[in-house]
């Protein structure tokens, strides 16, 4: 059993014109554009969806607990195949061909993908986040003279999104993840990137090797700045517990 | 707008997708489940034991997986259990393994970090005293693990383990990177390539996913209210 190792490789030219590692590099890009991106869509959706969920009015309640079950329940995959291929088809003609010719159509649909996929699990986290708090806090509103709305704004969101701090940073960490899973709609994020690397130069283990070592930098980093955000937004005399999911990915 | 669909090919499609793709994921969610649990469990150990090496290679383990995608994953095991086989029964070139077999390896090792962090902390929630209470009446580790520590755990953590299997079933659909795996994902994308079909067809393994991970979260909520502990 014999496999040739060449670590060199990383600064050969790839058919591109430029260095297998800035092949690596452009996909690490796209990963980061679509888990940004997507993220600041799912934070945005997330948040709306999941206060609506602890609403008073059952029908709202209703239609926000399906927003959730609808995203949560159809694998990230099929979900990236429906924004993909199905959408442009079940649009009005001219607004499916105008979509389909986009020149960025698999990273526009991949975030879209991604931020609603995303957005069921930020919602169900803030849902988590306000229900944590006492109810007095919400009372507490009412007496004071604000309306259901200003008791969100200023209240119970203020406190319920410095609760979830960690539970977000484990949901951003799973969004670069997940980006991955665009390749299958021909974005060439870093996982295509070193597939298409591994394709022509058939040193697999290198290639694959890169990028595992780039994904560890990223969660590093990112479990680093969430280490200092979780520090900074810290509420005097709550405990702070650190990540608390264990499930998920 | 669906007046030009096709489901016809839904029709003609679906007892084959349902007993060979369908079958295929649910028999692999199954059998990475069991094993994922195993292992995961043994990892959870390893983690808390005061064995320093054990405990960090553990945590290494662990972390790692837990910080590369799904799909990268599936990608090393899928050129690295060949040789691994080649490896261990001393073949000279790298072996085949079978498409199950693969997926099998790639899933349990991958989801035995996730179900390890679950059983870890299930193992913390149980208060030390049952430990030492353990201990003190003659039990060695083992014992008291097995028949202290571990069936408490696990009635605490079987709602979220089964969850976790949820979103297993649904990331078993990853193996379609592959192409060469048929679980129900690229079952259901073949004949939909075949046949120009997309649409109806994507649109159908949407539904099935739905109605299954929907219908089994509920029964795992009811499952979650029946066996809790009044505390």
């Amino acid at each position: 059993m014999h496999y040739n190792w060449n670590w060199g490789i990383f600064w050969e030219m790839s058919p591109d014109g430029i260095p297998y590692i800035d092949t690596l590099l452009a996909g690490l890009k796209w990963t980061l554009a679509t888990a940004v991106c997507a993220w600041i869509m799912a934070l945005v959706l997330g948040t709306i969806f999941g206060t609506l969920r602890t609403t008073t009015k059952p029908w709202v309640v209703s239609i926000a607990n399906g927003y959730v079950e609808l995203f949560r329940n159809i694998p990230l995959l099929v979900q990236m195949f429906l924004w993909y291929f199905v959408m442009p088809e079940v649009m009005p003609g001219s607004i499916g061909d105008w979509l389909k010719s986009l020149p960025d159509a698999s990273f526009i649909t991949a975030t879209l993908a991604l931020g609603f996929f995303t957005s069921s699990r930020v919602a169900v986290q803030v849902t988590t986040g306000i229900q944590a708090l006492p109810r007095g806090q919400r009372m507490a509103g009412a007496a004071l003279g604000l309306t259901p709305t200003q008791t969100y704004r200023f209240v119970l969101l203020p406190m319920a999104f410095r609760i979830i701090i960690p539970a977000l940073t484990n949901e951003f960490a799973a969004i670069i993840k997940n980006s991955s899973v665009a390749l299958t709609i021909g974005l060439v994020e870093l996982t295509a990137a070193t597939y298409s690397m591994r394709e022509f130069t058939f040193q697999t283990f290198e290639a694959l090797t890169g990028a595992t070592v780039i994904y560890i930098v990223i969660s590093v980093i990112a479990l680093f700045l969430a280490r200092m955000l979780e520090k900074v937004t810290a509420v005097p005399g709550y405990i702070s517990s650190g990540s608390t999911s264990a499930g998920g990915h | 707008m669906f007046s030009n669909f096709d489901f016809d090919v839904i029709q003609r499609s679906w007892v084959y997708l349902f007993t060979t793709g369908l079958k295929f994921t649910l028999v692999l969610t199954f059998s990475a489940m069991l094993g994922g649990i195993i292992l995961g469990t043994l990892l959870a150990m390893m983690r808390l034991s005061s064995n320093k090496p054990l405990a960090f290679v553990a945590t290494t383990y662990v972390n790692l997986i837990r910080s590369i995608p799904l799909v990268l994953v599936i990608f090393w095991f899928y050129f690295l259990v060949p040789f691994i086989g080649a490896w261990i029964i001393g073949a000279s070139e790298p072996i085949q393994v079978g498409a199950f077999q693969s997926a099998l390896i790639t899933f349990i090792l991958f989801e035995a970090a996730y179900y390890c962090e679950i059983m870890r902390s299930g193992i913390q929630s149980i208060p030390r005293g049952q430990v030492f209470a353990g201990y003190a009446i003659g039990m060695n580790y083992w014992q008291m693990m097995g028949n202290v520590v571990l069936p408490q755990a696990f009635r605490n953590m079987t709602p979220i383990l089964l969850t976790q299997t949820i979103v297993l079933f649904q990331d078993v659909s990853l193996v379609y990177v592959l192409g060469s795996v048929p679980d129900f994902v690229t079952s259901a994308s073949k004949i939909a390539q075949r046949d120009g079909r997309l649409v109806e067809m994507y649109l159908f393994v949407a539904v099935v996913y739905f109605v299954l991970s929907f219908g089994l979260s509920q029964l795992v909520k009811r499952f979650q209210k029946k066996i809790a502990i009044i505390r």
